[in-house]
């Protein structure tokens, strides 16, 4: 980030965690918790216990970091190195990322700049002869829209299936997913490779097709949709009415078990859950904090009630609308608390702080002095 | 604990408290081991443990007839002391399996077999008493919460345990009487162990004497070839372990070394943690967490190796002698030469 750049998000941040400091959701036993951060201009800073809300408030305002991490681990001493911290538990998190979806829409709202200069550029850059280009995709409610539905996907099984309805909380990541916070006491005692086949079983990976009643001598006793589970998910959502299932029963007799197998292997993206399942089984990784500032974005991670209704370019914006001079170079049009910004093309434009500080997160703007 | 009868206690003979089962029975363990008219129950202990030893080969208790009964308990019990008082530790681990195959049996029998409430609440809690697994029947089925299902069926490699591959209902995995069992196999064998570790040592039994050598004799046969002190340390572990021994503060790099040794040589986590009670930082409940780590059974589950020679030289915790030559990584040292 350019210096006018930096001291522009910087000063923003602060304000929020200055005004702001009760958006902040402050983990449950805070001094069991590692906390990290990270600065615009240095790597990554891990290894920290704080003991309350007065550690984290110093912390912000002196500190002011791009972004705030937390465990969802509990360690009996949190700021040694990892094989010394002596874990406890950990909740358990699914993460959900638009940019997993790989939507037809993606290329559309993708702005492509010089990796070098920032000038908008699909190839070799025309200003500046850099061949790197960088892309940065930009606000896409549709995208927005279908990580929600995966998210609602993911809450039906944890309730359905794995019979988890309480202390589920569903967070707008700040940038373009969701992350679901699973709390419950069973379930952060497991280790990765039970968190492993949990992402296995929500993702729909790794299903046999005996499973779904299909055996290599072909005698195929299909699911019924009124089946619980996998079964009668699959009854409902692949084999649909009853002309479905029976010439699915055809297609399986004549196609034969290996067919099925491969077949119901490429349904895990149209009927699982899509979840990053690395995320999921890491049981020491560091997590962005509920009500800070995504510094990918300028926007905050923020509690969602409902994923498949949020609006993130509404509730998920916090900064001020005091204006803001910058020059934009965005290819793509923004909408931001029910408002259109851009595209720009080089331009110098006076917007909104959010939405400046949004498009300078993304490399789009820079700060004019 | 679940109530249990003379036929229970015969077919689970190490669910029973022993001292309590004998005075009920108007025994005690002396009588056992002499009276005369007690010897079968000897012989019969001891070809329990013998029987251990042939593989494949699995103790059935006669259950039909009811008078037989207290003979299958006392047996075991005996057995348990005869293991004891020869100290046969890996011939105590052979007969728990051995034992644990057998109640495998019977257990996913009269899982399969229980209709009424009384023969379900039984069969439960006699797997709650084995595994801490809280059971339920539904339908024909048997239900155990996810998070238990998973903490055991992550160690079976076959893809039918994949949780994806079960029915899973309202965070209950559904599982067939020979499942349940498969399911809590280890904790079984874990079950029985324990029994024969946690029983006192018994006074030094005259009648028993013999049985007890015996089956030292069996257990100096079963000893590994390669055990636990098979080569010697390498002078770079000689020496941590030494820095340690000594209470003097071993670096990170060090404590890794020596730990990461000991595993790959066969050393257990509680053989290991001595090494390490003198540190001036030593925690038992830290060392025993990192020792577990290190030995993947936390967390990722990955076990960490003994670094290579090279890498311990960059590290300064090299002590080359001229017997080094040649070897690339410390477990290397004095095997096979
Ligand atoms: S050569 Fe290898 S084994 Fe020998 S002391 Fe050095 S590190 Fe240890
Ligand atoms: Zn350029
Ligand atoms: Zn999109």
């Amino acid at each position: 980030m350019r210096p006018p750049d930096a001291s522009f998000i910087r000063r923003c941040m602060r304000r929020y965690y200055f005004e702001r400091f009760d958006m902040i959701e402050l983990p449950s036993d805070m001094p069991k918790r590692e906390f990290g951060y990270r600065r615009a201009d240095s790597g990554m800073v891990r290894h920290i216990q704080l003991h309350d809300a007065a550690d984290l408030r110093v912390l912000l305002l002196q500190a002011v970091p791009l972004e705030v991490y937390v465990s969802n681990a509990r360690y009996l001493l949190p700021s040694q190195p990892i094989p010394e911290k002596v874990w406890e538990d950990a909740h358990l998190i699914f993460d959900i990322d638009a940019k997993d979806l790989n939507l037809e829409c993606r290329p559309s709202h993708t702005a492509v700049s010089c990796e070098r200069c920032g000038h908008g550029t699909p190839g070799p850059c025309e200003r500046c002869g850099h061949r790197g280009v960088r892309k940065t995709s930009v606000a896409c409610n549709s995208c927005m829209k279908a990580a929600g539905e995966q998210a609602g996907r993911l809450l039906e099984i944890l309730a359905d299936d794995l019979g988890v309805r309480e202390g589920v909380r569903v967070y707008f990541s700040g940038n373009e997913g969701f992350h679901v916070h699973v709390h419950d006491e069973q379930l952060a005692r497991l280790g990765a490779a039970e968190r492993t086949e949990l992402a296995d079983y929500v993702a729909f990976r790794g299903i046999m097709p005996e499973r779904l009643g299909v055996t290599r001598d072909r005698t195929a006793s299909l699911p019924r949709p009124s089946e619980g589970g996998w079964r009668g998910r699959f009854a409902r959502g692949v084999l649909g009415s009853k002309a479905g299932r029976s010439r699915a029963a055809r297609e399986i007799s004549s196609g034969g078990y290996d067919a099925f197998a491969r077949r119901v292997g490429g349904m895990a993206s149209s009927l699982g859950a899509r979840i990053d399942p690395g995320v999921t089984m890491d049981v020491h990784r560091i997590f962005r904090m509920p009500g800070t500032i995504n510094g990918k974005s300028g926007m905050a991670k923020v509690p969602c009630e409902d994923p498949k209704k949020f609006d993130p370019y509404v509730s998920a914006v916090v900064l001020s609308d005091e204006p803001v001079h910058v020059r934009a170079s965005c290819p793509v049009p923004i909408r931001m608390m029910k408002r259109r910004f851009g595209p720009y093309s080089n331009e110098y434009v006076e917007v909104p702080a959010y939405a400046a500080a949004y498009m300078v997160c993304k490399g789009l703007a820079h700060v004019v002095e | 604990m679940a109530v249990l009868g003379h036929l229970e206690l015969a077919k689970y003979p190490f669910l029973a408290d022993a001292g309590g089962y004998l005075r009920e029975c108007g025994f005690t363990l002396g009588q056992l081991a002499d009276d005369r008219d007690l010897a079968p129950i000897r012989d019969q202990a001891f070809a329990r443990v013998a029987a251990a030893v042939d593989e494949g080969k699995v103790y059935r208790p006669s259950i039909e007839t009811s008078s037989h009964l207290p003979r299958e308990v006392f047996s075991f019990l005996l057995a348990v002391v005869l293991l004891k008082m020869s100290g046969a530790r890996h011939l105590a681990k052979k007969f728990a399996m051995q034992e644990a195959r057998g109640a495998e049996t019977l257990l996913e029998r009269d899982l399969g077999r229980a209709r009424t409430t009384s023969q379900v609440l039984l069969a439960t809690e006699i797997i709650r008493d084995l595994s801490g697994v809280g059971i339920q029947k539904q339908e024909e089925h048997f239900v155990v919460p996810v998070h238990e299902y998973l903490r055991r069926a992550v160690t079976f490699h076959a893809r039918e345990w994949k949780l994806i591959n079960r029915r899973v209902e309202s965070g209950l995995v559904y599982l067939t009487p020979h499942e349940t069992v498969r399911l809590i196999r280890q904790e079984l064998v874990n079950y029985i162990v324990s029994r024969i570790e946690g029983a006192a040592t018994p006074p030094q039994v005259p009648g028993l004497q013999g049985f007890a050598e015996r089956l030292s004799a069996m257990e100096a046969r079963l000893r590994p070839k390669t055990a636990v002190s098979s080569g010697e340390f390498a002078p770079c572990v000689k020496h941590a372990a030494k820095t340690m021994a000594d209470g003097d503060n071993l670096s990170h790099a060090g404590r890794f070394l020596l730990a990461t040794f000991l595993l790959a040589r066969g050393y257990t986590i509680p053989d290991i943690v001595p090494y390490f009670e003198k540190a001036p930082d030593y925690k038992k409940s830290v060392t025993l967490y990192q020792l577990e780590h290190l030995a993947g059974k936390s967390g990722k589950g990955t076990a960490y190796r003994c670094q290579s020679c090279q890498k311990l030289k960059t590290l300064g915790l090299c002590h080359e002698i001229p017997e080094c030559a040649g070897i690339v990584n410390p477990l290397q040292f004095g095997v096979g030469r």
